[in-house]
């Protein structure tokens, strides 16, 4: 069978259509999920990647909640440790603000302060990503807040395939897990097999292969990463696009053996830099790969700046195909 | 060590077995947190403890009337809360020494004690950290039909909290089986709860539908009588509700709080400890009703002084964790 027939073989989901049918196949399987959140009953959440679940699962397990973040996360915690399997919706992930009383000092550190007596395995489904013009309170990208605390898991998923895998493990792991979704890739299509599968949380991707640079691009970076290795191409650059998708636990040994075998690295993400995850994700290649090496660790994030409401400002916040492209033909002394 | 209980039988304690057990389970709270006190001003003790002392008829009262395993949540001030549920003296003494064997392997310490065996969900040493744990455990009991209650202690500190009125709002919403007992002992910390608290706590609650209810802390008859209303309510689907506790700590917010006078006086914590000690009120009354004899609390306050020193020594001599345990029960 060609590359194309196999292609063509497999049908195409949106990213949103692939965690509606994660969800819908979760909550098939245990009747101990369900999903707690705001306007995801009747109205499928605003982004309607929940149309349809109410119908399917009934009002008492796919729950409308009041505009309470803090009070439903923290009855998920409860709910969890005491045999549920919730999954939590929280519609903007700038919104986590109001929850991290109950994901940092609660669902994070129960199993450790119970001396591993109790768990809370619940999963909180929250949004990332700029440049949908919804100004700074609702368009950060603040994953990193999650990836520094021990006792939580942080999924970032890139593609539909990936995402519809990932949660299904995630909503199956015994631990609080936080599952980032990139608002702006809900409409994105991908090959997602009929059968069913599940992708282990901890292992990363190479989602193209490449010998001059690696790029380790994550969540809503890997479309632009891919993007910019198109671009790389026609200058004669062989990019790698490496994508953890996630973030803890973190598969650094796939990180760091592609960074030896291109010894140019550049780390996309489009949370901020400054002590943020492309920060972490640069020390990680550099303790692993530093006399491969032959240029230092190129990060890029979203500019150190609340998200601007104006299109031309916004623009230049985040990185892009052609920037992206830009460092890496710098890093190979290419420009 | 917890005792086996068929955990869907009620508990069946009636009379004077009941009033007995009460008076026991008070002393023996009392007597453990004298020598948390001790070991503690003895530098025997890491950290710091919050006691209980004065408020004894609260844990007791409310937990006499749940089921093993119903479920409760505890605060800072917690050690009475998990000994009313059932917890053994000397895993608990061992965890507040910081020991392998204690409840929590020696990582929770005294806010932390947590025991699946009597339905502790964990004390909290976030005010009003609970609320929503309590109250995401009575919703697993509800949409699992396992006709368990939920309890959530908290004191009145955490009354400023939101996530309380969040979490109380859709437990009313919801119908959920959990009593929010609120132990009002008179000071957030270090400051009366006149200067934080405006209008009516009792309104509180009806505010969003949730019956509420008041009663006197010191007498745990009354707490036990009006806690197994409440509970019995929940269990029955009738939804959540509010008690209201009116007590008194005898001590300082920790043990470390010895110079009290700049936020209340010597005056007012000698009245309390002379006419309202929940211990004595109970014990004159056991007397008076001719259901215990001053010898036979004499004895059992001598049962209940061996079971506390015996605890103190297991803790004592038993090993620290090693080294090595610390990055394990990270991730489950």
């Amino acid at each position: 069978m060609s590359m194309l027939e196999a292609a063509t073989a497999v049908r195409e989901l949106t990213l949103a259509q692939a965690i509606r049918e994660a969800l819908a196949e979760e909550m098939r399987r245990d009747p101990r999920v369900f999903i707690l959140g705001e306007d995801i009953a009747e109205a499928g959440h605003p982004f309607k990647v929940l149309s349809g679940l109410v119908e399917e699962f009934g009002a008492k397990r796919v729950l409308d909640t009041p505009i309470s973040e803090a009070g439903f996360t923290g009855i998920a915690v409860g709910a969890a440790m005491t045999g549920m399997r919730p999954v939590i919706d929280i519609m903007f992930g700038d919104f986590i603000g109001l929850t991290m009383d109950q994901m940092v000092n609660q669902a994070a550190k129960i199993h450790y302060m119970s001396g591993g007596k109790w768990k809370a395995p619940l999963v909180m489904r929250t949004t990332l990503g700029a440049t949908r013009r919804s100004a700074a309170q609702h368009s950060q990208s603040l994953h990193a807040w999650f990836c520094h605390i021990p006792g939580l898991k942080v999924v970032m998923p890139s593609t539909p395939y990936d995402a519809k895998g990932l949660l299904k493990s995630a909503i199956r792991d015994e631990n609080p897990v936080v599952f980032f979704e990139d608002k702006m890739m809900y409409r994105l299509k991908g090959p997602v097999p009929d059968e069913e599968y599940t992708i282990p949380l901890g292992v990363a991707d190479i989602k193209r292969e490449g010998s001059d640079v690696t790029i380790i691009a994550t969540s809503s970076m890997v479309q632009v990463a891919l993007g910019a290795a198109t671009l790389l191409e026609e200058s004669g650059i062989s990019a790698e696009v490496v994508d953890p998708r996630t973030l803890w636990p973190l598969d650094e040994k796939t990180l760091i053996e592609s960074a030896k075998k291109t010894s140019r690295v550049i780390v996309v993400d489009e949370g901020y830099g400054r002590y943020g995850v492309t920060a972490e994700l640069a020390s990680v290649i550099q303790e692993g790969a530093f006399f491969d090496l032959e240029a230092p660790v190129k990060r890029m994030g979203a500019m150190h700046v609340p998200i601007p409401f104006s299109p031309p400002l916004e623009d230049v916040t985040v990185p892009t195909e052609q920037t992206v492209a830009d460092a890496a033909r710098a890093l190979c002394g290419a420009s | 060590m917890t005792t086996a209980v068929n955990p869907s039988k009620p508990d069946s304690r009636t009379g004077a077995d009941l009033y007995l057990h009460m008076y026991r389970r008070m002393l023996m709270i009392r007597l453990f947190e004298e020598q948390v006190n001790d070991l503690y001003t003895r530098a025997l003790m890491p950290g710091l403890a919050h006691l209980y002392i004065g408020e004894e008829a609260v844990a007791v009262g409310v937990c006499e009337a749940l089921r093993t395993d119903d479920y409760i949540t505890s605060t800072h001030r917690g050690h009475g809360h998990c000994l009313a549920k059932g917890a053994s003296v000397d895993l608990m003494f061992a965890e507040l020494l910081g020991k392998e064997v204690g409840y929590c392997k020696g990582k929770g310490g005294s806010m932390h004690i947590a025991d699946p065996a009597t339905g502790n969900l964990g004390a909290n040493a976030i005010v009003g950290g609970s609320t929503g744990i309590a109250t995401g455990a009575a919703f697993s009991a509800q949409r699992l039909g396992t006709g368990q209650v939920a309890v959530c202690f908290f004191g009145e500190g955490a009354l400023g909290q939101g996530v309380l009125y969040e979490v109380m709002n859709m437990a009313a919403l919801w119908k959920l089986p959990v009593v929010y007992v609120c132990e009002n002992n008179m000071y957030n910390e270090y400051t009366h709860f006149s200067e934080t608290t405006a209008g009516d706590i009792l309104a509180r609650g009806p505010a969003f539908g949730v019956p509420s209810e008041a009663v006197d802390g010191q007498d745990v008859r009354a707490v036990y009588d009006v806690a197994k209303k409440l509970v019995e309510r929940a269990r029955a689907g009738d939804g959540p509700s509010l008690l209201l506790v009116n007590t008194y700590r005898y001590h300082g917010h920790h043990v470390g709080d010895v110079s009290r006078e700049y936020y209340r006086s010597k005056q007012e914590e000698q009245q309390w400890k002379t006419e309202r000690d929940p211990i004595r009120i109970m014990g004159d009354w056991l007397v008076s009703q001719g259901l215990a004899d001053r010898a036979a609390l004499d004895k059992l306050h001598g049962e209940v002084k061996a079971e506390i020193d015996h605890g103190v020594q297991f803790a004592l001599a038993a090993p620290y964790p090693s080294p090595d345990k610390v990055d394990q029960d990270v991730y489950a």
